[in-house]
């Protein structure tokens, strides 16, 4: 299983884990928050939904397009549903790779993908006490921005396994 | 028969009703041709009508009245006595609309002759029906033989079968009954599911496709996102919006998806 979704808070050690590999040199993941903010409004909790038979499909099918695509070891991705609040996380892609670049794109190719095909809905819910879907009411026109911050780690360790190198970078929106 | 054969029931709703339903499915507006002292029966007069303006008897004044209250559109004009009429034979006309010429119909596939009222009767057809039945003429068929009106081959040679004696419509109930009842389930997300009311519901619907289940429930619940905006699955799959249906299907509209 690539894709699943989380009831709660997603345990991203025992996701790493299941990462692992000896042959692979590097680690990349993804994780998307809960941002206080959207369009000029400011939100204050968000609300996942999702028709999990068939994104579980699409986003096993992202996942295996990864693996074909880049030349990764494993790739998984998990997804949030129900209520969440501000700065919590919403989904999180792990990618482990014998060198990092392919690992890196991976990672990026699986987040794109599935916020775009996998039948996944959000509602926000405003200070100003309104609510609404995201891409179906306030925004019509499907929409390119997010609405969780997003952090890229990487962490390349030596396979002596004595030292890790730590690098957290951005990723453009 | 004497019956009013729009009141005919199949499958518990009337002739009236399911004709009415599928043209729905199909053009903006439906009305309900009337004579005069129909304006108050009570299965007619819940719907709009085009009450008979023209003198005469028979469909052609219905035609006429038809186009004389609405002279720039063209009439999808269907008859309440066709059972067996599908949303494939209704689309499959409309496909092959002639909108310069007076009409467009299909040739009966019992006796090769032009079906006046399963057809596409445009306004160029108004100021030539007026003539026609001026010169003496009643018949709509003969009006579209003497017109050398193009017509369709019906897909289906059942489609077009009316219902005229008792025996006719014992057996069309029959047939149709013995056809299982397509019962479909169909769920509800996000946005779809608040202005629904329910997240999921088992339905009997004559809906050939997703695309004409969704206008169906259009009608019902107003959903406020037009069909390009969404996406559908059958049976946990992504599916065209011309699949045909069948009897249990699980049906799911995709508003537009925002995960991440």
């Amino acid at each position: 299983m690539r894709f699943r979704f989380a009831q709660a808070a997603i345990d991203t050690q025992a996701a790493r884990q299941e990462l692992q590999n000896l042959a692979a040199g590097g680690y990349v993941s993804f994780e998307g928050w809960v941002r206080d903010h959207n369009e000029g409004l400011e939100v204050t909790r968000l609300e996942y939904e999702a028709f999990q038979e068939l994104a579980v499909k699409e986003g096993d099918r992202i996942v295996a397009e990864a693996l074909r695509r880049f030349p990764v070891a494993h790739a998984l991705c998990i997804h949030r549903v129900g209520v969440l609040a501000l700065g919590e996380m919403a989904v999180w892609v792990g990618v482990s790779s014998e060198h990092r670049g392919e690992a890196f794109d991976a990672c990026r190719y699986i987040i794109d993908e599935v916020k775009h095909r996998v039948p996944i809905w959000k509602k926000e819910h405003y200070r100003n006490g309104d609510s609404g879907w995201v891409n179906c009411e306030r925004c019509a026109a499907p929409a390119q921005h997010t609405h969780t911050a997003q952090r890229t780690q990487a962490v390349q360790h030596t396979h002596s396994a004595q030292h890790h190198d730590h690098a957290a970078v951005s990723t453009p929106k | 028969m004497h019956r009013d054969k729009a009141a005919l029931q199949y499958r518990g709703s009337s002739q009236l009703d399911r004709t009415f339903q599928l043209a729905s499915r199909h053009v903006p507006e439906v009305y309900v041709s009337v004579r005069a002292n129909q304006t108050l029966d009570p299965m007619r007069a819940q719907r709009r009508m085009i009450v008979d303006s023209i003198a005469g008897e028979g469909p052609i004044v219905g035609i006429r009245s038809a186009l004389a209250a609405f002279p720039q559109v063209a009439w999808l004009v269907l008859a309440c006595d066709l059972p067996f009429l599908s949303d494939e034979a209704v689309e499959y006309l409309l496909r092959n609309r002639d909108p310069a010429g007076f009409a467009t119909a299909y040739r009966s596939a019992h006796d090769d002759l032009p079906e006046p009222l399963c057809a596409i009767w445009e306004p160029a057809a108004a100021a030539a029906l007026a003539e026609y039945q001026a010169a003496g003429g009643h018949c709509p068929r003969k009006f579209l033989i003497r017109h050398g009106v193009p017509l369709l081959e019906p897909l289906d040679r059942r489609a077009l079968d009316n219902v005229n004696t008792p025996e006719e419509y014992a057996q069309a109930i029959v047939s149709l009954e013995s056809e299982p009842p397509m019962q479909l389930q169909i769920r509800y997300y996000a946005l779809m599911r608040e202005q629904a009311g329910r997240s999921e519901e088992s339905i009997e619907t004559s809906a050939a496709t997703p695309a004409d289940l969704y206008a169906e429930l259009v009608s019902r619940y107003a959903f406020s996102l037009p069909r390009e905006q969404l996406k559908v699955a059958v049976n946990s799959e992504f599916s065209e919006w011309s699949r045909k249906l069948k009897q249990g299907d699980a049906v799911v509209f995709i508003p537009p998806v925002a995960g991440g």
